[in-house]
């Protein structure tokens, strides 16, 4: 393999964790829930993942198990976003706050040890044969997942009425609420599974990306992830791409270390985090003109009794 | 209800269907006015304890005594009183900070790395600055501490105002940044090479040192966080400028109508964020760290957050907030030997938060008699 596909093949495998949890925000987002506890739920995901796969030692079981911890949290940022009706972004702060805690605090058994874990791949032979393409028949099933999941998605939103009832409850709730959709039901269900999307974010990290549990492994995945909402425009295919140019940064540091240049590492490391703001202030020069297309009621909670 | 009720007046329904006769004539109903109260955060503090033991349970140890320990630890000697000062010098000032900003609904997350940079600005007039006479060590230290830190405020501000960037996103982003920094320089650049596999720079002279207050390790930096404390609450409530800073966050579009310059706001406003957080940076690497270190701020930054929160944003209550979870912190270490760990005090920290935010909404409603 050449230099492009390497540093191609690095960039998926770098950017499906973040892809995961760019879609899990972009679902909150879009029923109206400002999610900050991506960087928490990734954590608390990565740290259940390693605790029961080297338990049961079965990947199916572990999933399952991190789909309802992650789950969970969400349930809990929802419930205090939508029935308690507290601020979404010191809700979100609460719940990456306590992620980070409670999962260095379970995780203390099993730091550093590393998960035997060998994930299925698929391997197309018909790409084999063709020479660029062959970097695709090394992707595991969990990036060809992640790939469905984002066209699904998109078709989910755009092109489905229930897509359209989404939007609806993002964009004006009492609208929605008129029209016999139950907004509350819409966004219990966008936030919980979107922070189970942001659970396999952490999944992915531990068993594919990265195989032993470290305290704050994810080192400011889950933000970047919520900044690339922004830059994916809340569209989940330019989320795909935008997740892996993310995921190519976050390995070009790495790679620049291999060859040697004259830079200290601490530098080549700060490249994604400095490039999330470049690439923010980027595009928000670029829509300087354009409406907003955030959803409009973003970060406001619903409350029945105010129609007016 | 009657028939000119406003909205601010709202009864909630928890059971939807009116039509069935009511098994309970009680019903809840929601006014924001009647909304919080000095009792919210404690019981707040309450009930985190609560869910807390839970996972203390989980792992196999006594809650009470745990508490207990933690209680003695903090406040129960003179030596650990003074250290629950020390930690909550800087958690005061990194409060101030943050809570000014949140004021105007500025999220600002950086102040762990406002709080590096300060550090970082203290520190570098000790290397760069070798033989300045004695006594104008401490002020340069701490002016550019406080410059610093401004510095990495507006790094945070100017995306904001001039290209509609997320301050949450570039404030917690550049706290990475600075992380990274703080690591290459004690690491590799201004490393004590004397210092063996020490990650620091060279010890500090004393003249580089603040005083300490009596015999203990607290230093003279608490005089500063409660200089700081009287004057942001002054200038909050007695000047035109805070005013103008609480018509911003309570009604940000007649305060653009009244003339109120938002982006000129955002920018002051977080000069002033970041510099109280260079600040506590530079008083805790020359008041107590007497060098630069690795690891030189446990979450400083962070914790802070829900300093002022607790406080409700209030400067005078911060000042019990922060001895609140300074203590926090410092019965966290003395329950360390039982085999508790250090991140329990963050798990605990975050708990604490989502009980206070749930609290703040859950007391404005009463039960009321349904006729």
């Amino acid at each position: 393999m050449d230099m492009v596909q390497l540093i191609l093949a690095a960039a998926i495998s770098g950017g499906t964790s973040l892809l995961f949890a760019v879609l899990g925000g972009i679902l909150n987002e879009k029923a109206g829930v400002i999610n900050l506890g991506t960087e928490g739920i990734m954590l608390i995901g990565a740290v259940i993942s390693a605790i029961f796969y080297l338990q049961t030692e079965n990947l199916f079981v572990t999933f399952l198990v991190m789909l309802v911890a992650s789950g969970l949290l969400g349930l809990l940022h929802a419930f205090l976003c939508i029935t308690i009706r507290a601020n979404q972004i010191v809700s979100g702060l609460a719940v990456t706050l306590f992620g980070t805690g409670l999962s260095a605090y379970l995780g203390k058994s099993v730091a550093g040890v590393p998960i035997p874990v060998s994930i299925p791949k698929i391997e197309p032979s018909l790409l084999d044969s063709i020479p660029f393409l062959s970097i695709f028949s090394e992707l595991d099933i969990f990036i060809w997942m992640s790939i469905a999941l984002s066209i699904i998605l998109y078709l989910y939103m755009y092109k489905t009425s229930w897509g359209l009832h989404l939007k609806a409850v993002g964009d004006n709730p009492s609208t929605s609420d008129a029209m016999g959709i139950s907004v509350t039901a819409f966004r219990y269900f966008h936030v919980v599974v979107g922070a189970m999307l942001m659970g396999v974010a952490g999944f992915y990290l531990i068993m594919v990306y990265s195989p032993n549990w470290i305290e704050g492994m994810t080192s400011g995945r889950g933000w970047i992830a919520i900044a690339l909402i922004i830059f994916a425009r809340w569209n989940p295919i330019y989320a795909l791409f935008g997740a892996y140019f993310f995921g190519g940064l976050d390995s070009l540091g790495f790679r620049m270390q291999i060859y040697n240049f004259d830079i200290p590492s601490y530098f080549l490391k700060m490249i994604p985090y400095l490039a999330t703001i470049l690439v923010l202030m980027f595009s928000g020069w670029k829509n300087r003109h354009k409406p907003s297309i955030e959803p409009k009621s973003l970060g406001n909670p619903y409350f029945r009794e105010q129609r007016f | 209800m009657s028939q000119k009720s406003s909205y601010e007046h709202i009864s909630v329904d928890l059971k939807v269907d009116n039509r069935k006769p009511r098994m309970v004539p009680y019903k809840f109903e929601y006014n924001p006015h009647k909304k919080g109260g000095w009792w919210v955060p404690l019981l707040s503090i309450f009930v985190a304890l609560i869910i807390c033991a839970v996972f203390i349970l989980l792992n196999g140890m006594n809650p009470i005594i745990i508490y207990t320990k933690m209680f003695q630890g903090a406040f129960g000697s003179s030596f650990g009183i003074s250290e629950t000062i020390v930690k909550a010098i800087p958690l005061l000032l990194c409060g101030l900070g943050v809570a000014i900003a949140y004021r105007i609904a500025i999220w600002n997350i950086g102040a762990e790395g406002q709080f590096l940079l300060g550090a970082i600005g203290a520190t570098a007039v000790t290397i760069f600055l070798p033989d300045l006479p004695g006594a104008l060590y401490i002020p340069l230290m701490l002016i550019m501490g406080i410059a610093a830190g401004a510095i990495w405020g507006l790094f945070t501000a100017l995306p904001r105002t001039y290209f509609q960037v997320n301050e949450l996103i570039t404030s917690l982003m550049l706290n990475y940044v600075a992380l990274l920094l703080l690591n290459y320089l004690v690491y590799e650049a201004w490393r004590d090479p004397a210092g063996f596999n020490f990650a620091g720079t060279t010890e500090f002279t004393p003249y580089q040192m603040l005083a300490n207050i009596g015999r203990t390790r607290l230093h003279i930096g608490l005089v500063f966080a409660l200089f700081a404390v009287a004057v942001l609450a002054f200038m909050l409530t007695k000047t035109r400028w805070g005013y103008e800073l609480k018509l911003l966050g309570a009604n940000p579009i007649a305060a653009k109508n009244a003339g109120i310059k938002m982006n000129k706001h955002i920018l002051i406003v977080m000069m002033i964020s970041g510099g109280l957080a260079g600040f506590a940076g530079a008083i805790e690497v020359s008041g107590v760290a007497g060098r630069l270190m690795y690891g030189i701020s446990p979450g400083y930054g962070y914790t802070a957050i829900i300093v002022a929160w607790l406080a409700k944003l209030n400067p005078w209550a911060m000042i019990m907030t922060s001895l609140f979870i300074g203590g926090l912190i410092v019965g966290g270490y003395s329950v360390q030997s039982m085999g508790l760990p250090l991140s329990f005090s963050s798990m605990l920290q975050g708990a604490i938060l989502f009980c206070l935010i749930s609290g703040e909404m859950i007391s404005g409603y009463r039960l009321k008699k349904i006729n």
